[in-house]
């Protein structure tokens, strides 16, 4: 049977593509309705009935618990300060950028439910500088929603009072880092920090803090509209619910598509986006964003399962972006690509990815232009063991943050999948390589 | 022996844009939150960031220029030079790699490389890889494009067909 789209966060914006925006549509759809419900609810029953209850996993990249996430706020410790992140660059990703330009309403409910949960007062959007319009539409959504008195002080007459503060950021994929966000947002470099003290217990102006995606929000509303529990029946194990793929690269149809979690990516990239074109096979896909090891079309009727990606895959759903490759690319022109991204983007606190990043780039360039050497694929593991010890999986890291773990993703895309191709190039033989670093392989085939 | 005299920077912003800084920055629980608002502000004005306009936003925060400086450098859509009033923004990450972005990228940059109105660079992830290969004219989105389409775009942004958004990518 054809797989279709089971469409919650992204219903009004697909009903409605030319107005989904306004709050005219947003009322007239029901906007609003689940904050006056919640307004109803104690804080703790909202995080613990609801959102703990719905399963709902952070679709920012790392897919921690939002309900258990909030739950480490220490109690009794105030200001708390809730933080938006549309700060959306990992590469491939496109669904943060879609729901701020044409469903801002329902983001800020979500986060005037999430802020009245936590019992917070001031929550921040910090929004990618590059999303000039996502910014605008944001921006007056906001200032509609202070009218009607959806945000703003004693929200509905409910005593609760809550300011939204709208933040541009101006170009810095770490930033996008929970911890590089909270610096940036105090108007520092997007540096990242050490943890502990984890955000929620000293974040932004050292005061506890919760950071949540996007979606992760705008999701929150539908939880309280559905409950929970109904909630949590959507989806696989502890991937509950729908999430918003963005699939691109060469496929028929690239969008983004809404599924219900344990769907298949066959489901996902034949199905919903059309399969490659002109009859053409694919070569390999990525399955969550640039910083997620690579996947082959042996991988395909896998389902979009967290656990299952990371756990038997050893790869991850990261932030929901699936790139396809197809049978004329070359895997190492990818990976040296994505490996020129993570050293454009690494911050520099930390040794072993400042360094590493740079040194994999100039590798990879030296191979894709014919002038690898036999020891290369030694040396790129060489430097993978230095910033993951061990190339486990899920990543062991020795950065502050995962950005250094994920400059190795293509590397051991390359290692894992094409290292006949590479070697060729390198003109390594097997048995001369050193092997002192091996790879986990994947259990499923 | 007396300290020397401290010389007043000159005035970057406008009355209104003074103004309006002043409001960003009570906005926040922190005056230093304000310094990347403060950059844009700066930039929708002048098209870029000079070292007096950083000196003038280190004086309204409290703050030393190089501190704002210090900032202001590690994020790619402030610039510290001039740059043409419409800035052609190209990404050519793997997605619109795969679909021509770094022969777009090629194409204008050589198109426009003579030309003081339009700046080309080459971005990252602009995350709009539905219509790759994508790029921006001062953070507008277009695409997918053709090099030839593109040149065509480029051109009504200059000859005014359509208005584009400041170099911070705000309303003119
Ligand atoms: C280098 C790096 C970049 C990241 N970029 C983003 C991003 O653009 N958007 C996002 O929501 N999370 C991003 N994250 C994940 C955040 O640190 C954080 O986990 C997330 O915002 C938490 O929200 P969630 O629990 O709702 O997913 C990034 C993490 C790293 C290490
Ligand atoms: S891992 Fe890389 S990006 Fe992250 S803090 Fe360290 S140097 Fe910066």
């Amino acid at each position: 049977m054809a797989v279709t789209e089971t469409r919650i966060v992204t219903q009004r914006l697909r009903d409605f593509p030319d107005d989904s925006h306004t709050i005219e549509r947003y009322l007239a759809t029901g906007g609003y309705e689940s904050l006056r419900r919640a307004l109803g609810m104690t804080p703790a029953q909202i995080g613990e009935e609801q959102v703990k209850a719905s399963g709902l996993r952070g679709r920012g990249g790392a897919g921690f618990g939002t309900g258990q996430k909030w739950s480490f706020l220490p109690p009794g410790v105030f200001p708390r300060y809730l933080c938006v992140n549309a700060d959306e660059g990992e590469p491939s990703t496109f669904k943060d950028h879609m729901l701020l330009e044409r469903d801002p309403h329902q983001l800020i409910e979500g986060v005037v439910i999430s802020a009245f949960a936590i019992e917070c007062h001031t929550a921040f959007i910090y929004i990618r500088g590059e999303f000039a319009l996502g910014a605008e539409r944001v921006a007056q959504a906001l200032a509609e929603a202070y009218e009607r008195g959806f945000v703003g002080p004693d929200v509905l007459g409910s005593g609760f009072d809550l300011e939204i503060v709208l933040h541009r950021g101006a170009g810095a994929y770490i930033a996008g880092d929970e911890t590089g966000l909270m610096e940036s947002l105090e108007g520092e470099r997007a540096m990242p920090r050490i943890k502990p003290p984890f955000p929620a217990v000293q974040g932004l102006y050292a005061q506890p803090t919760i950071v949540n995606n996007v979606e992760t929000l705008s999701t929150v509303p539908h939880i309280i509209r559905m409950g929970g529990e109904e909630y949590a029946k959507l989806g696989v194990g502890r991937s509950t619910g729908t999430r918003i793929f963005s699939v691109s690269g060469h496929v028929a149809r690239p969008g983004n598509y809404e599924v219900e979690l344990g769907v298949t990516f066959r489901d996902l990239i034949y199905g919903l986006a059309g399969g490659i074109p002109d009859g053409r096979e694919m070569k390999f896909f990525i399955p969550g964003g640039a910083s997620s090891p690579w996947l082959l079309p042996e991988h395909l009727d896998s389902p979009l399962d967290m656990d299952h990606v990371q756990n038997d895959l050893k790869s991850m759903l990261g932030s929901g972006a699936v790139m396809v490759f197809d049978e004329t690319v070359d895997p190492v022109e990818i990976a040296w690509r994505l490996s020129k991204f993570f050293a454009h983007e690494s911050c520099g606190k930390c040794t072993p990815c400042r360094e590493g990043s740079g040194w994999i780039e100039r590798v990879l360039w030296r191979i894709l232009n014919g002038r690898g050497r036999p020891e290369d694929l030694d040396l790129l593991l060489d430097f993978g063991d230095n910033i993951v010890p061990g190339l486990g999986a899920p990543f062991a890291q020795t950065t502050i943050c995962a950005l250094g773990p994920s400059t190795m993703s293509p590397v051991v895309g390359l290692v894992r999948w094409f290292r006949d191709e590479v070697e060729q190039r390198t003109g390594a033989t097997r048995a001369g390589l050193e092997r002192r670093v091996t790879v986990p392989m994947p259990e499923v085939g | 022996m007396t300290p020397p005299e401290r010389v007043q920077p000159p005035r970057v912003l406008t009355d209104d844009n003074l103004a309006k800084a002043r409001e960003i920055i009570a906005l926040y629980p922190h005056s230093k939150s304000a310094v990347l608002p403060l950059l844009h502000l700066v930039q929708d004005q002048e098209g870029w960031i000079s070292d007096d306009a950083m000196r003038e936003v280190a004086a309204l925060l409290g703050l030393q220029p190089a501190q704002v400086l210090g900032t202001c450098s590690f994020y790619t859509m402030f610039k510290r030079d001039p740059v043409g009033r419409l800035v052609v923004s190209v990404c050519t990450n793997v997605s619109c790699y795969v679909n021509g972005g770094p022969e777009l990228y090629d194409a204008l940059q050589q198109r426009y490389s003579e030309d003081a109105d339009v700046t080309v660079e080459e971005v990252e992830c602009l995350a709009a890889c539905d219509q790759a290969p994508v790029l921006q004219v001062n953070y507008e989105y277009h695409g997918p494009l053709t090099p030839e389409v593109a040149e065509d775009l480029v051109e009504d942004y200059k000859s005014g067909r359509l208005t584009p958004r400041t170099v911070s990518g705000s309303q003119g």
